[in-house]
């Protein structure tokens, strides 16, 4: 391991001499976290990793409300006498070493019993003694260890969710009874007449019924549900035909070995459920650690700081802060309801939701949203609405969120489903009306088999094998989709729509203008050395935007919060910071986000910062014009329209100062007039509109940070390739429908044997799972071609 | 009676077992997380070489 970066976390450790067991550390909170593990014989920590830590945050008071009874009753999953058992929801989690630390918090702290580490969930759950110890300890505890875990306002009361597992039962019964009756049928596959045969064919026949029973009346539920659902709203969807099938293969079966006339086609009927139902788990692939049902309680946090009346401190949940409350906001706190500001200096960062990442400064007496996050020290506030009532929740008490969009499409296979069945009956109705002519004993066979050969299995399959591989294809490329459904939505979609800030602009990246006299290159080396001691964002970004200059040890330093930073080497004296503070009156109120310097008490400029534009912004939208309508929806100001038409296709139609509800105004009104809208968005006050679109994409430059409801995440650096995606879920509905040519031929294949009245139990064995097979071969290995194009 | 009698339970009882171990898996959430303990698995030769630790402190104060 090289000496410059920090053992625990891996950062760059150069400018800082701290070591410890010749160890270099980047700061002080690394260090501590390395010594506590080494003082608990917990160093293999590093072992498992280089370097897999992350600093611990401070946060001093942060958990007090966890002394509140109430609500840390609402956040245990199991509480008794002195055992608590909590799942916590941890970020951080992000490699082998953390899941071995985390399990093994006893040796920290004997009060643990016991803790286990959910990867895919980043949650840890988390078995003590409630006697010695408590939650808010545990959460101060994981916190020391740089494993803060993440508390919100969603947590409160759903700690006793129950997972459910139901389809690992249902395929485990269909495949068990599968598996068995192909066993039992096998001996009647080779040998249809013999002594043998007819001594113990009854046996055979009867175990095989008994398989079967559970499998259509437990693991084939869902189908008759769902088809029972669409015939009584007059739709004929895929699942009829299926439980058609289903009927006839069970009735008929039990008949024919009732009557002693035949096997029946017990291995056909528990194969073909069992094949759909593992179609319905292949497609049912989720990110877990992903959620897309967010709203506002995710972020919002679950107790607060309230100042009552005998200037007393006292923790008290979100939902019961009443209007005219005083509440303590500390520094990296949330503020949970509108407000206005009593005391301290308030600096709120906005980003939650506006996606707007630079800092608003404000002062005593000004209103605060809810939403915003407090970043300087601790500030006090009056309460002017409750939680429900507030600026940002009220969005979400439009309808938009109560209605599910999967409802109210046809998707692809439903959509033939129609067409299907009645062919199917007809057939069936014809075919036996011309053998009642001809033969009527064989009526009702020719009918059934109609029915039976037709089960559109491999109809059914086609979509969830194409749609499951496609989704997993994608994921693996950081276009996370919620479910199979967004993939055909997609397809249809014709217009798009894009936010500005934080989706078409990259937040990382900012490009900065300097106007005003030229600075010598002490100044500049000055400049950059007094920027390199500021942990603020701006100083962080102009920093790393300055050219190389030789670093200097300065002689004084200061940070004033929320004004600037003043330095002193030798005889030069450089102030940075906002105008007023580095004594600059006459600036001009401009849109843009400023930091002023001047050296030696004159005036000398300013930088001004700009959003830098996604790469390959405009290649995307010159390569989506052809097909699509584009808009871009900002709420910002017009200040950036100049620089948009430039860069952009001038069919682009570009709309400033849109509110929330105006987005959610514009899509809905558009939709009206046919539109399939797809829209792009990153913060919070996009969720209306992401949630009202046909498909809502939320752009996340860290998937694992939270991003608003959506049907889609999409990583930011994968921004340029969305055109592509849209592609490859087109050319996923094209092999769905080659998949049903190709079931249709097996089809055809399999009327004739059943028209013609010679339909046997090991034909139907044969052809229904060869069928599904095929299928299920041809849709993984074109969709796996599709994935190798995206490279 | 015949021995394809005794086969036949034999190959269902046996069936049956497994498909009782699989219910129970389930049951206890073997199959929620599948990605966990595949980490874990790993970690054994670690933990061993922890508990042996105080094992050999406490031969060489006997």
């Amino acid at each position: 391991m090289s000496k410059n970066t920090c053992f625990h976390c891996g950062l760059n450790a150069t400018s800082t001499k701290i070591t410890f067991d010749d160890k270099s550390f980047c700061c002080n909170g690394c260090k501590t976290v390395y010594e506590i593990f080494s003082a608990n014989d917990l160093t293999c920590y590093y072992d498992l990793q280089q370097a897999p830590g992350t600093t611990p945050k401070d946060i001093e008071g942060k958990y007090n409300f966890l002394e509140n009874l109430k609500i840390v009753d609402q956040l245990l999953e199991f509480n008794d006498e002195n055992t608590q058992i909590v799942n916590l929801y941890i970020p951080n989690i992000h490699c082998s070493s953390c899941i071995w630390i985390l399990e093994n918090l006893n040796k920290l702290n004997p009060s643990i019993s016991s803790s286990i580490v959910n990867f895919g969930k980043k949650s840890v759950r988390v078995t003590y003694n409630s006697e010695k110890y408590s939650l808010k300890n545990l959460v101060t505890l994981l916190s020391s260890i740089g494993y803060e875990p993440y508390i919100s306002l969603d947590d409160y009361s759903v700690g006793k969710k129950q997972i459910d597992r139901s389809l690992i039962y249902k395929l485990g019964v269909a495949g068990f009874a599968f598996g068995n009756i192909m066993f039992l049928s096998f001996p009647e596959y080779f040998q249809v007449s013999g002594f043998w045969i007819e001594q113990y064919a009854p046996v055979f026949r009867w175990l095989m019924f008994v398989f079967s029973i559970p499998v259509v009346f437990y693991s084939a539920q869902d189908y008759f549900i769902s088809a029972y659902k669409g015939l009584r709203s007059k739709i004929l969807n895929i699942d009829v035909p299926i439980v058609l099938g289903v009927l006839v293969l069970f009735l008929r079966s039990t008949f024919e070995i009732i009557l002693d006339i035949g096997t029946g086609f017990f291995d056909s009927l528990t194969g073909l459920i069992f094949f759909l139902l593992l179609g319905k788990f292949f497609q049912q692939k989720t990110y877990t650690f992903l959620s897309f049902e967010r709203d506002y309680k995710s972020y919002f946090p679950i107790g607060i700081t309230k100042i009552t009346s005998k200037e007393k401190e006292e923790s008290i949940q979100v939902y019961d802060i009443k209007k005219g409350d005083r509440l303590l906001i500390r520094n990296e706190e949330l503020i949970p309801v509108d407000c206005i500001l009593i005391k301290g200096n308030a600096r709120i960062d906005y980003s939650f939701v506006t996606g707007e990442s630079k800092t608003v400064s404000k002062q005593s007496g000004d209103k605060l949203f809810a939403g915003g996050k407090q970043l300087n020290g601790t500030i006090e506030v009056d309460v002017l609405k409750s939680v429900e009532q507030s600026y940002l929740t009220q969005l979400w008490s439009n309808d938009v969120f109560k209605t599910d969009k999967t409802l109210a499409f046809t998707n692809i296979t439903n959509s033939i489903s129609k067409r299907f069945t009645i062919t199917i009956l007809l057939i069936a109705l014809i075919a036996s009306s011309y053998w009642v002519i001809l033969d009527s004993s064989k009526v009702l066979n020719v009918f059934t088999s109609v029915l039976i050969i037709a089960c559109p299995c491999a109809i059914a399959l086609s979509a969830p094998f194409t749609f499951g591989n496609i989704l997993r294809i994608l994921g693996k490329k950081k276009f996370y989709l919620k479910n199979a459904s967004v993939i055909e939505q997609l397809a249809k979609i014709n217009t798009i729509i894009f936010d500005k800030t934080g989706t078409i602009t990259a937040n990382k990246e900012t490009t900065i203008n300097y106007e005003g006299a030229t600075l010598s290159a002490s100044e500049e080396a000055l400049l950059k050395s007094t920027l390199r001691g500021s942990n603020h964002p701006l100083s962080r970004s102009l920093y790393s935007l300055l050219d190389e200059h030789n670093i200097v040890s300065l002689d004084t330093f200061k940070e004033h919060f929320g004004k600037g930073i003043e330095a002193k080497y030798k005889q030069e004296y450089i102030k940075i910071g906002s105008a007023p503070f580095v004594g600059h009156s006459s600036d001009v109120a401009t849109l843009n986000t400023t930091v002023h310097v001047s050296t030696n008490n004159t005036y000398k400029g300013k930088f001004t910062f700009y959003n830098a534009y996604r790469k390959g912004l405009s290649q995307l939208f010159n390569a989506l014009k052809k097909e699509y309508d584009l808009v871009i929806l900002s709420g910002d100001n017009a200040g950036e329209k100049d620089n948009l038409t430039k860069l952009l296709p001038t069919k682009t139609k570009l709309l400033f100062n849109q509110k929330p509800e105006d987005k959610l105004e514009y899509i809905r009104y558009h939709q009206s007039e046919g539109a399939k809208v797809l829209m792009v968005g990153d913060g919070l006050n996009d969720a209306g509109a992401l949630a009202q679109s046909n498909v809502g994409i939320a752009i996340s430059e860290n998937v694992n940070v939270f991003s608003p409801a959506c049907d889609a995440i999409l990583d930011a650096s994968k921004f340029n390739q969305l055109f592509n995606y849209i592609k490859i879920s087109k050319s996923a509905i094209k092999i769905i429908k080659w998949c049903f040519l190709l079931s249709f031929i097996y089809n055809i294949i399999g009327l004739y044997f059943a028209v013609t009245g010679q339909l046997a139990p090991v034909v139907a064995a044969i052809l229904m799972p060869l069928s599904s097979i095929s299928i299920v071969v041809f849709t993984t290995i074109t969709t796996n071609i599709l994935g190798k194009k995206l490279e | 009676m015949s021995v394809i009698y005794i086969l036949l339970s034999i190959s269902i009882i046996v069936a049956i077992g497994f498909f009782i171990a699989f219910i129970y898996a389930v049951k206890k959430g073997q199959f929620d997380d599948s990605y966990t303990p595949s980490v874990r698995m790993l970690f054994e030769d670690e933990l061993v070489k922890e508990q042996l630790k105080p094992s050999i402190k406490t031969k060489k104060t006997n």
